[in-house]
């Protein structure tokens, strides 16, 4: 069931407390932080988050991690110069974290939006992130059983929807969308343009709108910092 | 270019060489870097890692038309951006903002990792903690109590790789070899690295031990000194 609604808000009013949510976005680029700051203004809590980093700056992810939402980070990234709200909260033991590989992490979520139960992969083996895991070697070759990764919502950021959810993204901006759309039971979608339905060459969709559930249109624009600064509009 | 097979494809026509060479002094990062851009065959895609590895972009010549593949999802990574050429939507790995050049493509992280395990890149340079002399790689952690552990893509990089060439000052600044018999720091991947570029010289490292190709400001004997593992030049038979 796919809906477009008129603002942030209404697109996350359904995220409950214990929620897993997907963030789509690598570093600030793809972050949908619109449906972030709405998330945090809505109140749920107790939320496992899946996203590559665990938040940049004083903005998006990392001020969700900052008011204490997030009980567990499942990341492959968590530390970087500026992640100093999930610095804080780790160092304190306040917030669980999930240290997976970006391409187990990647192709967990695709296997869940697959409907695989797993896969075994030679990333990590060998090595302390496959402690406790399943080994096989396959054709010589060492390889740990990796679980699928699903979410409740995902949140993720395209650049333009058609009337049927059909996105394109742009540019780097696509990284973990296409996956966290497909492994989501609910994919919450912010997008810079809504076209009508027939607008969108079939040929360049890259994802179908099948794994769409809600759609907001944010206007604004990507900085030179990466950032997107905007607000949610009604649709015309 | 010719088809190649998914193993590791160091071959021994690449390490019998008459003589090894050696250089008068020991080499700067920049010609390190330049070493190293001169060593990748033309028609490679190549992925090079945050920091020390970048620095080999700026020695690839057009010639080689080598294409650069950043995990982040896109093939045809161009310089990095400066100006009005900043794009949010278009960074490297390292979330530095860069260009795309023609002939580019994009696409999502699980297909972007899926090449990459998959055996299709060609080679990846890395920096390095510690190599051990079977080629085990340690770079991603120091784990020291108290650090938050961050890996990204440097396990799915070191075992997803068909070539892995790590970029490393040879010693630690307390003076300790960082080529070793076995790795004290958390591994990466195992017996992933087949070369190591080093100020002081450039090994081959995997099952049949570490051989040098060339030294850089000292002979092999004295580089033996340094390593605590057995080095033989890397010479035909």
């Amino acid at each position: 069931m796919l809906d477009f609604v008129d603002t942030v808000e209404t697109a996350v009013a359904g995220i409950k407390d214990g929620s897993t949510v997907m963030i789509g976005g690598f570093g600030n680029a793809g972050q949908p932080f619109e449906l972030i700051d709405a998330l945090l203004d809505c109140g749920a809590t107790d939320l496992t988050v899946v996203n590559n980093n665990a938040g940049q700056g004083d903005q998006g992810l990392a001020l969700l991690i900052r008011e204490g939402r997030v009980r567990k980070m499942i990341c492959s990234f968590p530390r970087q110069s500026d992640s100093w709200h999930f610095d804080a909260k780790y160092t304190a033991g306040e917030i669980e974290l999930e240290l997976v590989p970006q391409g187990n992490l990647a192709e967990r979520i695709r296997a869940a939006g697959a409907g695989l139960g797993g896969f075994f992969t030679p990333t990590g083996y060998g090595t302390m992130l496959a402690d406790g895991k399943e080994t096989r070697i396959i054709d010589g070759r060492g390889h740990v059983f990796e679980t699928p990764l699903s979410a409740d919502v995902a949140l993720i950021k395209a650049l333009t929807a058609d009337r049927k959810g059909n996105l394109v993204y742009r540019k780097t901006a696509r990284n973990f969308g296409p996956i966290m759309a497909a492994a989501a039971r609910h994919t919450i979608v912010q997008v810079s343009d809504i076209v009508p339905t027939g607008a969108l060459d079939p040929e360049t969709v890259v994802t179908p709108g099948i794994y769409v559930n809600s759609i907001v249109r944010v206007t604004g624009r990507t900085d030179s910092a990466g950032t997107t600064a905007g607000t949610a509009e009604k649709v015309a | 270019m010719s088809f190649q097979s998914n193993e590791k494809s160091l071959t021994t026509s690449d390490i019998k060489r008459p003589d090894i060479k050696t250089a008068d002094a020991p080499l700067g990062r920049n010609d390190l870097a330049r070493l190293v851009a001169a060593d990748i065959a033309p028609g490679s895609f190549v992925n090079l890692g945050i920091g020390q590895p970048t620095l080999v972009s700026n020695y690839l010549t057009e010639e080689q038309d080598i294409t650069l593949h950043t995990e982040n999802g896109m093939l045809g990574m161009g310089p990095e951006a400066h100006g009005e050429d900043i794009d949010g939507d278009l960074i490297n790995a390292g979330k530095i903002p860069v260009t795309e050049l023609p002939g580019a493509s994009y696409f999502h992280h699980a297909d972007s990792f899926a090449m990459m395990r998959g055996g299709h890149l060609d080679i990846c340079v890395l920096g390095a903690f510690q190599v051990s002399a079977t080629g085990d790689l340690a770079n991603w952690h120091t784990g020291a109590p108290g650090a938050i552990p961050a890996v990204g893509g440097a396990m799915d990089l070191a075992t997803g790789a068909r070539d892995v060439f790590v970029m490393m000052t040879l010693l630690t600044r307390e003076g300790a070899s960082k080529i070793v018999e076995t790795c004290t720091y958390p591994l990466t991947g195992v017996g992933c690295v087949t070369r190591v570029y080093t100020d002081k010289a450039v090994f081959f490292t995997g099952p049949q031990g570490v051989t040098v190709r060339e030294t850089f400001g000292c002979t092999l004997e004295e580089l033996q000194d340094l390593v605590p593992v057995p080095l033989t030049a890397a010479v035909g038979p």
